[in-house]
């Protein structure tokens, strides 16, 4: 055996030569069966096990994703940019067996699998359903939001009407509330082994799932050094879906891109998850590394001009801005070309697909038109606020744009405001007058991103953008049916609306990058987080 | 002994207003910060009401006077609060970060004073020589690259392309599994248990890190010794334990280099306490699970109890550093008491 790396030293200890070898699997009672080990690294840390707590970071939602089980799940499709993702318009089943919704849709009846068990070998039950929904309503914070956009708002809501039936009882109809039992917030907990652990300051038990899951997911937690790595461990009576290739995963915490950059190069470890742009860009070129750089559902980087700045609220101001943008440059620069072009599109709307191009493209002498026909031909001076936690794009953005907004006499001077307060001012305060901004919708339709984007007061409307008509138009259309003969003409004027009053000016869909040495089965999910478990080993 | 130990009594003593001090200024300090972390805890979906909950568990919506009670009463109680970051007790983290920075620092001064104390004895001895060039190019180089640098070229070369070093992955590989936890040096707990695998395993991750570091504070030490040695060779007891004939051996270890220590000690305890809190760039490149970078991490997101924590275990360390300093330099120079 001349090549001695230790992948493939892994290859033949994960099926061959056993895990005797290792002291690490010795410790761990390994399978017998085929499976082996991936190994995973990532620059983002874990903070928490447990979703519902206050505090959990983004990274950590994986652990909701992999470890626990929903009732149901979104389908898988083919991702623009190559491999797989997931698929927003088919819902399939994950614990719950089947269900069914009234015809005046407020009624929904879940029955549960009946081998669904937990890690520990009990049966899942209704009970187990009802005591996990009221916990991510009443935990309060993000799992209370995102509940309550799918119209799940209180426990009175949730009913066990038998060991294996599930309902849920609606206060309207809505095309949201399926999608919303499919993202990672209403995960199923082994409710017994919580309440024993629970306590009357923490009746929801958030001290003890914090560090010990309990669930009935595809995986569980062998092992947890924060900071460090989290091992997950194949169940192997997961009834949720196909059983995982890999029996042992580990995700390895390495803060340094370029770091990260070396071991995927040299194949000691098999994935890198979410790698820079200009890595994925340098990578892709390169044999034996493949790239899957996804574009983002629902998510668009974004020119918001305020209209609580006065030049702003000038129709023709914004519209000098979205001729005098940069496009191509930014989008090679700032995304190393990796993602979707948003601008350049067709002046007339025929369908719904979102996120779209915008009609605005570079023209410099049709920006300086709009700029002379607006109230500021004489130019004006603003600030153009960056955040410092997201600097990676919005730096090179904002220098471009800082060049191009000079030749129309608009003198920007760049303010880089540290990610601790970027949330506050840009968002909550909504006090910056020109800044970027990059929302992305976890469910995917238009009517939630305008909603959430384009709505007065609400949290990503962070240009205190109000138009009377996009009000009524989302109210009137967010919790329709697709299939609604209202749907598709509403959406179409709220997107004639927003390019034409630009309160935000689209400049591209950004992609989530990651790179694979020696395995397969990457899906992209709109959580942007990793799904270990349709992971495999290279079919070559 | 016993007016020793006093003293040393007494020097602890000393200490407490200093900590007091770092207490009342940590506090302050990270209420200066800027932002707002219930909102950033809260997420970025999160409304006003879910923000304002937050804010109240946080304690945070109280006057800044009871906060601080809270905070004193607390850590008279031994507890520092849970990180927000982290999602784990501040006593825990420091627990698992502080030995992981000390193994690595102590390490990589042991390699550094084992390389740039004897070249500087030598550079001094023989001044204006090969020897005395070379340590001058060697501490030009190792203070002019950055730290980040020369770890990522170090790890460029032997592990990316000579496939030498093991995968800079932290402090263990992913295949052993870490010592049973007694001191939180991997290098001594690995060695308790008799796991010498694992400590093969440790020492193999520590070598490019450690010398990273030891090249940065090379520097400093070789420097000093050199002038110290100078000093001290040139001053007239030396010329005084020559003419009365004793041996070359003799007057440069036993005289010379015994009072040229006294200053390499005191730069020593400064590059030791510099480096701990500011590997944070060699910590992200090997993906070192230390201090520096828990901080830096706490203090971009204001996670308060985690950089209140660090501020006072870090003053905490400084005080007990600067005792044992002190200590080594009664015991160097007799001359010198402890008071």
């Amino acid at each position: 055996m001349t090549d001695t790396s230790r992948r493939n030293f892994l290859k033949l200890t994960g099926t061959t030569m056993g895990a005797a070898m290792l002291p690490f699997l010795k410790a761990m009672p390994a399978h017998a069966q085929t499976g082996g080990t991936i190994v995973i690294v990532s620059g983002q840390t874990i903070n928490s096990l447990d979703l519902h707590r206050t505090g959990t970071n983004r990274a950590s939602y994986q652990v909701a994703v992999n470890c626990y089980d929903r009732l149901v799940s979104f389908g898988t499709k083919d991702a623009p940019g190559g491999g797989l993702s997931y698929d927003y318009d088919t819902i399939v089943p994950e614990l719950a067996e089947s269900w069914t919704i009234s015809d005046d849709g407020l009624t929904m009846t879940f029955k549960i699998k009946s081998d669904a068990t937990f890690w520990d070998g009990r049966k899942v039950t209704a009970t187990d359903v009802k005591w996990s929904f009221d916990r991510a309503v009443s935990a309060g914070g993000f799992p209370t939001v995102q509940m309550k956009a799918g119209g799940l708002e209180r426990p009175d809501q949730f009913a066990a009407a038998d060991e294996e039936t599930f309902v849920i009882t609606l206060d309207r109809p809505s095309k949201l509330t399926l999608p919303d039992l499919a993202v990672p917030v209403p995960f199923i907990i082994n409710s017994e082994v919580a309440m024993a652990n629970a306590t009357d300051d923490d009746p929801w038990a958030m001290e003890y799932l914090h560090m010990t899951p309990a669930g009935s997911g595809a995986f569980k937690v062998a092992r947890w050094d924060q900071g460090q790595q989290l091992v997950y461990e194949r169940n192997d009576a997961w009834v949720g879906g196909p059983l995982p290739s890999f029996e042992r995963v580990i995700v390895r915490e390495v803060p340094s891109p370029a770091t990260r950059r070396a071991l995927i190069e040299r194949g000691d470890v098999q994935m890198s998850f979410n790698i820079p742009n200009k890595d994925a860009a340098e990578l892709d070129a390169m044999d034996g590394v493949d790239v899957y750089s996804t574009p983002i559902e629902n998510c668009i980087h974004c020119l918001c001009p305020n209209f609580n700045f006065e030049p702003f609220q000038d129709a023709n101001v914004r519209k000098a801005l979205a001729y005098a943008i940069p496009y191509e440059a930014i989008f090679q620069t700032a995304a190393y070309g990796r993602g979707a072009p948003m601008w350049g599109g067709e002046a007339e709307i025929t369908d719904t697909a979102w996120p779209r191009k915008s009609p605005y493209m570079t023209d410099l002498a049709k920006a300086k038109e709009h700029m002379a026909a607006s109230g500021f031909a004489s130019g004006f001076e603003v600030p153009l606020s960056i955040s410092l936690g997201l600097a990676d794009w919005m730096e090179p953005t904002a220098l471009l744009l800082q060049e191009a907004f000079g030749a129309i006499g608009i003198n920007t001077q760049i303010e880089k405001i540290p990610g601790a307060n970027w949330r506050t001012a840009a968002l909550v305060e909504k006090r910056l007058p020109l800044h970027l901004e990059n929302f992305g919708g976890w469910l995917n339709t238009p009517d939630y991103y305008f909603f959430w984007a384009y709505k007065n007061g609400h949290l990503f409307n962070s240009s205190n953008y109000l138009n009377e008509e996009i009000e009524t138009l989302v109210d009137s259309t967010l919790h329709i049916p697709m299939d609604d003969p209202a749907y598709a003409p509403n959406i179409k004027r709220m997107f004639e609306i927003a390019f034409e009053d630009l309160p935000r000016i689209p400049l591209w869909q950004p992609a989530l990058n990651v790179a694979m040495n020696d395995a397969a089965g990457y899906e992209f999910w709109f959580h942007r987080q990793l799904d270990v478990r349709p992971l495999t080993t290279a079919t070559s | 002994m016993a007016t020793r130990s006093k003293m040393i009594l007494g020097r602890v003593a000393q200490a407490i207003p200093v900590v007091m001090g770092v207490v009342v200024i940590s506090f302050l300090l990270t209420r200066a910060l800027p932002g707002d972390p219930a909102a950033y805890f809260a997420g970025p979906a999160a409304d006003e009401a879910s923000i304002a909950e937050i804010r109240e568990t946080l304690g945070l919506d109280k006057p800044l006077f009871q906060q601080f009670f809270y905070y004193v009463g607390d850590l008279i109680r031994g507890e520092l609060g849970t990180s927000l970051t982290t999602g784990q007790a501040v006593l825990t983290d420091l627990g698992a970060r502080l030995p992981a920075s000390l193994e690595l620092t102590l390490v990589a001064l042991l390699l550094s004073c084992a390389i740039a104390i004897p070249l500087g004895v030598l550079a001094a001895t023989r001044p204006g020589t090969w020897v005395d060039h070379l340590c001058r190019v060697l501490v030009t180089a190792g203070v002019s690259m950055p730290t980040f640098f020369t770890g990522i070229l170090l790890i460029y070369i032997f592990y990316y392309l000579a496939g030498l070093a093991p995968s800079p992955l932290g402090r263990l590989d992913f295949i052993y599994l870490s010592p049973p936890h007694v001191t939180g040096f991997y290098l001594i707990d690995a060695a308790l248990a008799g796991d010498w695998e694992t400590w093969l395993g440790a020492l193999k991750q520590l070598i490019l890190p450690a010398t990273t570091l030891a090249l940065f504070t090379l520097a400093p030490i070789a420097r000093m010794t050199r002038a110290a040695m100078l000093s001290a060779l040139s001053s007239d007891f030396i010329r005084t334990a020559r003419a009365a004939g004793l041996s070359d051996r003799k007057v440069l270890f036993g005289y010379a280099f015994r009072n040229a220590l006294l200053p390499v000690v005191t730069t020593l305890g400064m590059v030791f306490s510099f480096t701990l809190g500011a590997n944070v760039l060699v910590e992200k490149v090997f993906a070192w699970p230390g201090i520096g970078s828990y901080a830096v991490e706490a203090l971009v997101v204001s996670d308060y109890a985690a950089v209140q924590g660090f501020v006072l275990a870090m003053a905490l360390l400084f005080v007990a550093l600067n005792l044992v300093i002190d200590i080594a330099y009664a015991l160097i120079d007799p001359r010198i008491g402890l008071n």
